[in-house]
């Protein structure tokens, strides 16, 4: 039990390591720039520190998170058992693959301007496009994880007299969790990236809100207040996928 | 009970693997199948429990080469259980749920299913390993999971394919002797795949040499001293095994 418990511990001293090197590191760049746009990091972190106990710092921290944890769900709903089913069922990959993968190079981002006409400028039309980024990343990676699963496997579940049905459930669903979850996480950061790009107009909720705000003011040190709750929620989000595969691929463990 | 007869398998791409391959497996029989590896040995596990059809080469369409008391297999049944190369356990499954796997599919309680499988990892020596996933147990213990496996579907016949082909030498002697244990107590014949003479004479009533291209049955041995306390020590076994080596130097010469 104490090598596990001390896990989370480990991962937080690393994760504070890291902070400290990564400070030491602006700490020199804000020395050289001596510019107002690059704060020192004192500064920046007392205004985060501060910012930590204002509820409206929260207010739109949540926003956001709530946004982009409403858009992993829906990309993880709709992605996963799609891929599973194209990855899984040869007949319907030759069907959906096509336009699938005619879709898949297109900068979903640059659909914005069509997707904000067709679904306003509230919530729906942000988290829209965020799981549209996302879901595609789970489906490619989802479909590619199930077409790989060695046939000896399949071969080794069919020869209990196994249907299709079972195959889906006992085989290709638990391969290829790992795969949807590694997409994820490492499209946790683009998540992110997308979530400033549509708060950056038309709202005034949002870290991106807060960011943009405080850039036009020339409150630079509000603005790293909003850089770095939008780190914090990047990681929040990796890590809350991390757990999840945690939790539910216990043989990767 | 099992009929093989005439047994026919090519590929799609023209290859014939297997040709007129006939055997006949008793109630209380087993038979080892010796070859050179390639030689279409897991293809004839593969046709046997269904996983893969013959092909209809000059027999009318009626024709079903392989029956199990009577009724022909066309396709996987709960009735023959395979242990497939390198174990055939999932990954994502651990020891309990792989064991008891092919009761969930036969649709088994949850209940009944578990205690079956419990008792059976515990029948195979892996008692408290019940919750360990196929990464973390050894090859050995692998195997015995898969042992499990196949037993607890209480089938009437088993195949197995190279079952002990990767494991070091004390673990191999260790699982050939369970495998004798366990077939005096449950007397479910089996088809063992092997290219390890000295395997093959331990554990197999009969021994078959499958060899050529296409591969055809090119010999049968009786193997009377099977099963008797100390076997592998006696002369009667190094003589099976010497006359045996001989007849396939013959034949892979004859090949080559």
């Amino acid at each position: 039990m104490s090598p596990r418990s001390a896990k989370p511990l480990r991962r937080i001293l690393e994760y504070l390591a890291a902070c400290l090197a990564l400070l030491a590191a602006w700490k020199i760049t804000a020395l050289c720039v001596g510019s107002a746009i690059l704060p020192q990091p004192e500064d920046a972190l007392l205004g985060f520190g501060l910012a930590l106990i204002d509820p409206a710092f929260w207010k739109h921290f949540f926003a956001s998170g709530y946004r982009a944890g409403v858009a992993m769900a829906l990309a993880w709903l709709v992605g996963f058992p799609l891929g599973v089913l194209m990855g899984g069922v040869k007949r319907f990959d030759a069907v959906a693959a096509p336009m699938v993968f005619l879709t898949y190079p297109v900068p979903k981002i640059v659909l914005l301007p069509v997707v904000l006409l067709l679904m306003g400028l509230g919530n729906a039309s942000k988290i829209t496009m965020i799981a549209l980024i996302l879901g595609y990343q789970v489906l490619v990676a989802v479909r590619d994880g199930v077409r790989n699963i060695h046939p000896k496997y399949l071969d080794s579940i069919r020869s209990l007299g196994a249907g299709n049905a079972r195959i889906f459930t006992e085989a290709l669903w638990p391969a290829a969790l790992p795969h949807g979850f590694t997409a994820l996480r490492l499209n946790s950061g683009v998540s992110v990236a997308v979530l400033f790009f549509v708060e950056s107009f038309a709202t005034t909720k949002g870290l991106g809100y807060l960011i943009m705000d405080a850039w036009g003011r020339l409150a630079y040190v509000d603005m790293f207040t909003g850089i770095l709750g939008m780190s914090l929620l990047g990681v929040l989000l990796y890590e809350t996928v991390n757990m999840l595969e945690h939790l539910t691929c216990r043989w990767k463990r | 009970m099992l009929e093989v007869t005439g047994l026919d398998k090519s590929y799609a791409h023209g290859r014939e693997v297997l040709r007129n391959v006939s055997l006949s497996l008793g109630r209380d029989e087993t038979l080892a199948v010796i070859g050179p590896s390639g030689c279409g040995k897991t293809t004839l596990l593969y046709l046997l429990c269904g996983l893969v059809q013959p092909s209809p080469f000059d027999h009318d369409a009626d024709h079903t080469p392989v029956t199990l008391d009577g009724e022909p297999v066309r396709k996987p049944t709960p009735d023959i259980a395979i242990i497939l190369q390198d174990y055939g356990l999932l990954p994502w499954k651990n020891a309990r749920d792989n064991v008891s796997l092919g009761l969930k599919v036969k649709g088994v309680d949850k209940r009944t299913r578990n205690k079956a499988a419990k008792d059976m990892l515990a029948r195979m020596g892996l008692s408290g390993r019940e919750n360990d996933y196929p990464g973390s147990l050894s090859g050995g213990e692998q195997q015995r999971v898969a042992i499990a496996r196949a037993y607890v579907q209480q089938p009437k016949l088993l195949l197995m394919d190279e079952p002990f082909s990767s494991l070091d030498a004390l673990t191999r002697e260790r699982l050939q002797h369970t495998l004798l244990e366990l077939r005096r107590d449950q007397r479910i014949p089996y088809i063992l795949v092997t290219h390890s003479v000295e395997e093959a004479v331990f554990l197999g009533q009969r021994i078959m040499i499958l060899a050529g291209c296409p591969a055809r049955v090119q010999a049968v041995f009786d193997n009377p001293g099977f099963g008797r306390e100390g076997h592998r020590a006696t002369p009667e076994f190094y003589d099976l095994v010497r006359e045996i080596r001989q007849s396939m130097e013959v034949l892979w010469c004859v090949e080559s």
